[in-house]
């Protein structure tokens, strides 16, 4: 084999006066940046093989480590960047479709930071939720056009049934992250959290773990193309099903979990055999249209007696207003959209940077449209991709969401850097890997306290946010456009978005 | 002196009925809404008043305001479309001086054309009064419709309301139940279609307040067919009334429910079967949920409604003496046509208090 022309993307810089050779470093990093040498008494670092996930750095005793991009020994040039040329070079050197993990790295606009929040001033009162009370709970699920009353009895009742909803007491669930692509501590962790904090976490499309069942008044189960896991009592244990069609870091692709990955907890949960790759195919093959979708959305209502709603996932792409439409239509209780910053444990890397739209001209056109056809009670939007903190969440629910998932979030949340090597299986914060030591550096307590915690401050934010703009029940929020103005926008972007520029 | 110091409170709303049907003059409201005069600021006022077409009762009064003469033809063109006049007139005013700039006011007594109901069988005579009103005010430029309801009318321009109701001669007429209001508008400019009360139907709402849930009210109304035309939140709260209580058939106690949602913390903590009712309320109607501060005052042929929101934000006191309610927004705008009510309490937040036109009545 001729020589590799990749160069390597980091270096360890290393404090010789502060290290102390306790080799902490060396056991922590499970890409082997570190190791000790006995005869020169030395730390000694390869840089090329580090990912940049700070795990040495952060428990690094005495601060001695850091890690730098390596300075640039490319040649300027706008055109052929580092980046460009590092792709070419791997691709001539294996042939092969280059992978990322995570969401797109690509700077595509974040239509959040052009989006500015209402305050209110004299003419109404801005509300304290220090004092006053704030409600963030949300129903999600189909809703009748009004409601019948019988006035036959002495006290008037509701004669209208609702269709089975899910409570959130905060408007943010977690995304779809199969067991398989995150660990088992990582899975508990979000299931305890969902539990602790009245909001649901999704399986994804990797089964459900029996442990995991007593967690499963806040769990969504996910039926994806590959049917992993998909059985009569998956789908009992569950207080919601989300059919996914589609991901927004992949549209129109399927999902590949390595065998290496796929250990005896993980195959008996996947019903696949021990060290076999799970393959699940890009479109669902028993789905080629509208129609088709409507019969499995059926079938799952009709096999848990219409009691949880079901959902269809879809990836927000040039047509998602119909697409979202027809959903509603073909009887979903509740769409859900994942933008084109949303994350993933694998995909390639050429189809994550360049397929799909913006979560927030999605939601924005699927909101409007649902409208506009008088359906948008019968069901409700969860988006998803790339949301960052409690004013993305804000912007969204006003936009008109319902809730989002929140994926990368909750991850950052458990330890993760964004290092965006999932797929290796070598995750040294114990989050997306399978190695038992790896798993073990997961505590699942510490990782519940840390996921509950930022739902509360994210929830606390929330509540300050409408209080300033004087609503202090979430329905008033939600789809609330007059609270929002653009900066920095197109007539078209404004347009499409259903806002007014700051200063109209 | 007093006009210096004078911080800015906000509108004056009054509502004044007897139960039994009893007709009155004016001069109650009159003094009542004049004596909140600094609540408002000149740039609007006005009336309604029921049971003052007694003769013309079974027809729907049109009180039609016209920016020019152009606008009038057109509309009454438009109008002829859909209804059949029984009689129109101008409506009588006298000229007073602080009272500028007045369009032409017509009032017109109509019945809904016979081919029409036929066309549109599905649809009552009030859903197609509703889209009458909606297309004069939307595509008829220079005209708008203060109100249409029966045997009522809307009274209203730009001035303090003490010299709208003297320059409408209100004291010529005889009435069950008036309501007024005394505006001090910050959302949008002083003009005569603006000022409350807002009409529709027999409905009229005097408002005081700003709705921060505006945005998504108006997009749940355009799921029902409404469209909100002025900006302003007394028109979305006029929509919204309607839809419940004449489309949706919920009680005024629901509907209130609705409007001025109780709080999850206090129905958490009812009977399981009251629990499921206002969570089904919430859930399904969390789009007609009136968020900010607001009083408000709703007037029909057969009820009056006063409704605080949910936290109260505003104020507003009520009162019973006999057969008459009093709601107004401060303690002595009551006292002063009624010194000594049987009662007198404030309103409670979200709690409506309902006068209704006994059986009997009218």
């Amino acid at each position: 084999m001729s020589i590799s022309h990749l160069l390597d993307d980091y270096q360890m810089v290393r404090d010789e006066e502060r290290c102390i050779k306790c080799q902490v470093c060396a056991r922590q990093c499970a890409n082997n940046v570190h190791w000790y040498d006995e005869e020169s008494d030395k730390m000694n670092s390869d840089g090329g093989s580090c990912v940049a996930c700070q795990r040495c750095v952060t428990l690094c005793p005495t601060d001695a480590l850091s890690v730098r991009r390596r300075p640039t020994s490319f040649r300027t040039n706008a055109n052929w960047t580092a980046e460009v040329q590092t792709a070419i070079v791997k691709q001539a050197e294996t042939g092969g479709v280059l992978l990322s993990g995570m969401g797109t790295d690509q700077p595509h606009p974040i239509y959040w930071d052009k989006i500015l929040l209402n305050a209110s001033q004299v003419t109404n009162p801005s509300i304290d939720p220090l004092r006053e009370p704030m409600e963030l709970r949300t129903y999600l699920g189909r809703k009748p056009d009004r409601l019948e009353i019988d006035f036959s009895a002495y006290t008037p009742t509701v004669t209208t049934r609702i269709d089975a909803q899910l409570k959130l007491e905060v408007p943010i669930l977690f995304s779809a992250m199969s067991y398989g692509s995150i660990s088992y501590n990582a899975c508990l962790s979000l299931a305890r959290a969902s539990r602790d904090s009245g909001t649901f976490y999704n399986t994804g499309e990797g089964g459900l773990h029996k442990d995991f069942y007593e967690y499963g008044p806040n769990t969504i189960v996910q039926v994806a193309s590959g049917r992993f896991g998909v059985t009569p009592e998956y789908l009992r244990q569950a207080a919601a099903i989300e059919i996914k069609i589609g991901q927004g870091a992949k549209p129109g692709i399927g999902g590949h979990l390595p065998g290496e990955k796929v250990n005896r907890a993980i195959s008996e949960t996947r019903m696949i055999p021990e060290g076999s790759d799970a393959i699940s195919p890009a479109p669902h093959h028993d789905i080629y249209s509208i129609e088709d979708l409507r019969q499995l959305i059926y079938a799952l209502k009709e096999a848990t007696a219409y009691t949880k709603p079901v959902g269809v996932k879809i990836s927000a792409v040039h047509n998602v207003a119909a697409i979202a439409s027809g959903s509603v239509r073909a009887g979903a209780d509740i769409v859900a959209i994942d933008g084109i910053r949303g994350g993933t444990g694998a995909a390639p890397t050429v189809i994550r940077d360049n397929v799909g739209i913006p979560i927030e001209l999605a939601l924005a056109a699927v909101d409007s449209r649902l409208r506009e056809e008088g359906i948008r009670n019968q069901a409700s939007i969860v988006v998803a991709g790339g949301i960052r903190n409690s004013a993305d969440i804000t912007k969204a629910i006003a936009l008109g969401a319902d809730a989002v998932y929140i994926g990368t979030s909750a991850l950052i949340a458990m330890g993760c850097h964004v290092c965006q090597k999932c797929y290796t299986g070598r995750c040294n914060w114990g989050i997306a890997t399978q190695d038992p030591d790896l798993v073990r550096r997961l505590n699942p307590e510490i990782g519940t306290r840390r996921l509950k915690n930022l739902l509360r401050a994210w929830s606390l934010e929330i509540k300050e946010m409408m209080g300033a703009m004087g609503v202090n029940a979430i329905e008033s929020l939600r789809g609330n456009r007059a609270h929002l103005r653009g900066v920095g926008l197109s007539d078209t972007e404004l347009n499409i978005l259903g806002i007014l520029p700051a200063g109209s | 002196m007093r006009d210096s110091f004078y911080i800015p409170s906000g509108c004056a709303i009054s509502g004044i009925m007897s139960e039994e049907g009893r007709l009155f003059g004016s001069d109650m409201i009159m003094s009542s809404i004049a004596i909140m005069h600094f609540r408002a600021n000149g740039l609007g006022g006005g009336f309604a008043a029921y049971g003052i077409y007694p003769e013309l009762k079974d027809y729907h009064a049109l009180h039609m305001m016209y920016d020019s003469p152009q606008g009038k033809a057109d509309a009454e063109e438009l109008l002829k479309r859909y209804f059949v006049v029984r009689t129109d007139e101008r409506i009588p005013t006298r000229p007073v001086p602080v009272v500028k700039n007045r369009p032409v006011l017509w009032r017109y007594f109509v019945s809904v054309r016979e081919e029409l109901k036929e066309l549109y069988y599905d649809l009552t005579e009030e859903d197609i009064v509703v889209k009458a009103v909606m297309d004069v005010n939307k595509s008829v430029h220079d005209a708008f419709v203060a109100s249409s309801g029966k045997n009522m009318g809307v009274f209203k321009g730009v001035g303090y309301p003490e010299d709208i109701g003297e320059f409408f001669k209100l004291d010529s007429y005889q009435a069950y139940m008036w309501t007024a209001h005394g505006r001090f508008p910050t959302n949008t400019s002083g003009w005569w279609g603006g000022a409350h009360p807002f009409g529709l139907l027999d409905w009229s709402i005097v408002h005081n307040g700003e709705i921060s849930s505006y945005g998504i009210n108006r997009r749940y109304l355009a799921n029902f067919g409404y469209e909100c035309l002025l900006h302003t939140d007394t028109e979305v709260i006029t929509y919204l009334v309607d839809l419940l209580m004449r489309k949706h058939e919920l009680p005024v106690d629901l509907a209130a429910k609705v409007l001025a949602a109780p709080l999850w913390k206090e129905i958490d903590r009812l009977p399981l079967a009251e629990q499921q009712k206002l969570e089904a309320l919430r859930m399904v109607y969390g789009g007609a949920l009136l968020n900010g501060p607001f009083s408000i005052v709703v007037g029909s042929s057969r009820m009056m409604i006063g409704l605080n929101d949910r936290i109260k934000l505003r104020p507003m006191v009520a009162a019973r003496d006999h057969d008459m309610v009093f709601m107004a927004s401060e303690e002595a705008a009551i006292k002063v046509v009624c010194p000594n009510p049987s009662s007198i309490w404030a309103v409670k937040a979200g709690e409506p208090v309902v006068a209704v036109l006994k059986d009997h009545a009218a």
